[in-house]
């Protein structure tokens, strides 16, 4: 009689980590964190848009300095997003299968939009980007796009009020995606604890407003004619 | 004794393999004394007595602390209620002619087996796959020979309070099993006869939640608040937590021991 013999025989370690759920999680966590790393050092040096063209084109080529970092900033970001989206698209699949016959009547007692709908934040948020590095970083979508003058680049396109209201919307999208992700990943990275679970959350919502305040500020100071 | 009538729409589904709808009975003469399923055993009543096939729902002990019993009650899991198994949960919460809507569970891992009742072997595979301590049985050990600090003694006893019921699975809006499998492990967890196959048990207890098809944690907080226990999802935190370490720290088998 061996009754003894654990029922937890020695499971695979390391191939399985990324099959379960939890892996996948830790993957969108880690991965958003560098993407919100990420938006708060961009949306801090927008900011100097408000200190006028000259300093604004400064900073925009200081950030330039190095090629090699500039490409390895963009390769870390970039490997970031796919990771991101690739773990996101296969928990959208596997939550689909996990419930193939929906609710005739759901109701949610704690859930909130953002973090029911996070899939279509993130996707919006997708879509942004392209058009965003489209629009300022390649100027392909620019219709008077001058290499070096980002200055020039950013007001002379947020004077159109459907510009500045795609990048509006935008960030409405951002405001919702970080709020619930930067208190989840607390969470799925296993960090959070009841001593500091309203702290997190409280911080997560700060950070998700002054990052999306701060990104919104720009096409409103151009729109109302603050900067030009 | 108020009494008062409802109207009900109910799933019925014959089996796992037939397509189920929702049909409409009404409920008179429902006493505001009744629990949920009392007011159901009338109307089965009824259904028997006029030749209709009763509504099938799950349920035992009918006090809240066998985890038989459970079923959306207009898209909540065991009703409008916090902390309360539909067993215990009393008519007098709801008001005259109101509309109500019964659907079973839904999530692949739990399949109908007719009408309200669902298969929830899943839950049971989890446990078998590391839910429990390999411990030699036989004649008890001293009291107390086991410290246990009384805060991780609370601690366990909370998670320890998951019935399996399965209202998280059925509430998270991605089918998750989170709740579920981080309250059997944490309940282990903080115990000192939990800590040798703390690694071993995670590991194994969410492969098995993956093997069974449940969706992933997004934090979203509606497992905690539909839990009849009031199971906190700081234990998915935990579990999570435990779940990395042990698969950063674990060692292979074949590396442990064997050099005396």
């Amino acid at each position: 009689m061996s009754a003894t013999s654990a029922g937890a025989a020695s499971p695979p370690t390391a191939p399985s980590f990324y099959k379960a759920t939890i892996g996948k999680k830790v993957v969108m966590a880690l991965t958003g964190t560098v993407g919100a790393g990420f938006v708060v050092v961009h949306m801090a040096g927008n900011l100097g848009v408000m200190g006028g063209a000259e300093s604004f084109n400064r900073y925009a080529a200081f950030l330039k300095t190095s090629m090699l970092v500039l490409w390895a900033a963009r390769l870390v970001l970039l490997g970031s997003v796919v990771l991101h989206i690739r773990a996101a698209l296969q928990l959208y699949a596997l939550k689909a299968a996990a419930r193939p016959v929906p609710y005739a009547k759901k109701a949610y007692r704690a859930a909130t939009p953002a973090s029911r709908f996070m899939i279509w934040s993130g996707s919006a948020l997708g879509a942004f980007l392209v058009f965003h590095i489209l629009h300022f970083t390649t100027g392909t979508l620019h219709p008077s796009f001058i290499e070096g003058n980002v200055f020039h680049n950013v007001t002379s396109e947020f004077q159109k009020p459907l510009i500045a209201g795609v990048y509006l919307v935008s960030m409405a999208f951002l405001f919702l995606h970080l709020r619930h992700g930067l208190y989840s990943l607390t969470q799925s990275l296993g960090l959070s604890h009841p001593r500091y679970v309203n702290t997190a959350k409280l911080v997560a919502n700060a950070l998700a407003f002054v990052v999306a305040a701060g990104f919104a500020s720009v096409p409103l100071a151009v729109l109302t004619a603050v900067v030009r | 004794m108020r009494t008062f009538s409802l109207t009900l729409n109910v799933w019925r589904q014959k089996s796992a393999s037939e397509p189920g709808k929702f049909v409409t009975y009404k409920a008179p003469n429902v006493s505001e004394h009744m629990s949920f399923l009392e007011m159901l055993d009338v109307v089965n009543d009824d259904l028997i007595l006029t030749g209709g096939e009763p509504i099938v729902f799950d349920h035992d002990c009918r006090e809240g602390i066998c985890g038989s019993c459970g079923f959306m009650i207009n898209g909540i899991a065991h009703g409008p209620n916090r902390a309360t198994t539909v067993c215990q949960l009393h008519m007098r919460s709801f008001k005259d002619g109101e509309e109500l809507w019964l659907e079973p569970w839904r999530s692949a891992a739990f399949p109908v087996v007719k009408d309200l009742a669902v298969d929830r072997s899943a839950f049971d595979r989890v446990i078998a796959a590391g839910g429990f301590v390999t411990a030699p049985t036989g004649s008890a050990v001293d009291g107390n020979a086991i410290l246990v600090p009384k805060p991780d003694a609370d601690l366990a006893m909370d998670a320890a309070a998951c019935i399996g019921c399965g209202a998280c699975v059925a509430s998270c809006p991605n089918g998750s099993a989170a709740l579920f499998s981080a309250a059997k492990i944490g309940h282990l967890g903080f115990l000192p006869q939990g800590q040798p196959e703390r690694d071993n048990r995670v590991l194994a207890m969410v492969e098995q939640v993956t093997l069974e098809g449940f969706g992933h944690c997004t934090s979203t907080g509606e497992c905690e608040a539909v839990c009849p226990k009031g199971i906190q999802i700081s234990y998915i935190a935990r579990m999570n937590r435990d779940y990395l370490k042990a698969s950063i720290a674990k060692r292979p088998e074949a590396s442990v021991g064997g050099s005396g």
